[in-house]
């Protein structure tokens, strides 16, 4: 019996669709209140968070859709949600 | 860290079904293969012939996720490539609850090695929120819409784990995006353990639900804290392990979060409508023990 593959995509490919192009918000990091719990990086539905080598984190504006979680979640507040100009 | 869900996915800002998925593959490992039926979380993640999957993943048909992991795990073992390698099938509530609940208790009752993860979202997503079995009381779809006389939904939420642990599972879960190392450990040991097993996360979703897009797991949170969705283990049977909630929120506080809730404060007789949801809470808190 013959059995046909059927559609084929290679893992991973759709970091070609950039999707920092939906925001409204943007997430920035206020470094000073950040405690490195790394709750952010866990919820993050777009894994736009990323760790830094220094244990602190940075957004991936490629792809942050700007949702607002980490914000909201943040237990130091040290995610503020700002107007993004384009 | 490796994703083995990666970003540029086409899901919404805030979305359940991304953040649950991740939260699975962090349970699963690098080392399983899953199967999705038809729902948000195909199509999101795999319009050909892009994916953001980076582990191996099969689309189903609606109807037969729980059937195609019973194939991949039986092939698996005839070629002696089983391993330590995990079959994981992850389904919506419908796919779940409705499309696939024949397939599911086939593959439950013959026994498979595999986990199947329910992303229960409450309704049909996908299509433009139809309601489903999982679909609460009370709560306003397309398919049950709040009007003049109704006040949507009038069926209750059909209690999935216990009917998947009356096929004898020996491993049945309830996990909530509010509690996402819960979750991921609650997957580990589902994948863990030999045989059938089952995961149910209760995922609120921010366009079905009508709530911003931040408040995914605040919304998440607020049922568990209402003790309208239990947190719970149960190992072949009977259930061994319950998170407490202390002193329950009131589910106006939950209901009130969600657009799909807001004709039970606008319409005249919502507040008996609210009583009676209020009483399903009660009713969770007394049989768990919350």
């Amino acid at each position: 019996m013959k059995i046909t593959t059927g559609g084929v995509c290679e893992p991973g490919t759709s970091l070609t669709n950039k999707t920092g192009g939906w925001r409204t918000f943007k997430p920035v990091y206020d470094y000073d209140k950040c405690i490195k719990c790394k709750l952010c990086e866990l919820l993050c539905p777009d894994m736009a968070v990323l760790p830094r080598e220094d244990g602190y984190f940075q957004f991936d504006y490629d792809y942050c859709k700007g949702c607002g979680i980490c914000a909201n979640e943040c237990p130091k507040a040290a995610i503020n949600m700002v107007l993004e100009e384009k | 860290m490796k994703h083995l869900l990666v970003s540029g996915h086409r899901g919404c800002a805030g979305c359940c079904d991304a953040m649950a998925t991740k939260f699975t593959l962090m349970g699963a490992g690098e080392d399983c293969i899953v199967v999705s039926p038809t729902g948000c979380l195909e199509v999101m993640t795999t319009p050909f012939p892009e994916t953001s999957w980076n582990v191996p993943w099969i689309h189903s048909l609606f109807e037969n996720a729980a059937a195609v992991a019973s194939g991949i795990e039986a092939a698996l073992k005839a070629m002696g490539k089983k391993g330590n390698t995990k079959v994981v099938a992850i389904g919506g509530d419908g796919a779940t609850m409705d499309i696939g609940l024949q397939a599911i208790s086939g593959a439950f009752e013959r026994g498979h090695d595999f986990t199947y993860v329910c992303i229960d979202n409450e309704a049909y997503m996908n299509t433009g929120v139809q309601r489903s079995s999982g679909t609460p009381f009370n709560a306003s779809t397309t398919t049950s819409p709040a009007g003049k006389v109704s006040f949507g939904n009038q069926r209750p939420k059909k209690n999935m784990p216990a009917i998947i642990a009356a096929h004898g599972s020996p491993y049945v879960a309830t996990t909530s995006l509010a509690y996402g190392k819960d979750m991921i450990a609650k997957v580990k040991k589902a994948t863990e353990t030999p045989g059938p097993t089952y995961v149910h996360c209760h995922a609120p979703c921010t366009t079905g639900w009508g709530f911003d897009t931040s408040k995914t797991v605040e919304v998440a949170r607020m049922a568990v804290k209402t003790g309208l969705w239990p947190l719970f283990e149960m190992e072949n049977g009977e259930i061994t392990k319950v998170r407490k909630i202390g002193t329950p929120s009131p589910v106006e506080d939950y209901l009130k979060m969600q657009s799909r809730f807001k004709h039970l404060f606008s319409k005249e007789g919502g507040a008996e409508e609210i009583a009676k949801i209020q009483a399903i809470a009660d009713k969770n808190i007394e049989q768990y023990g919350l």
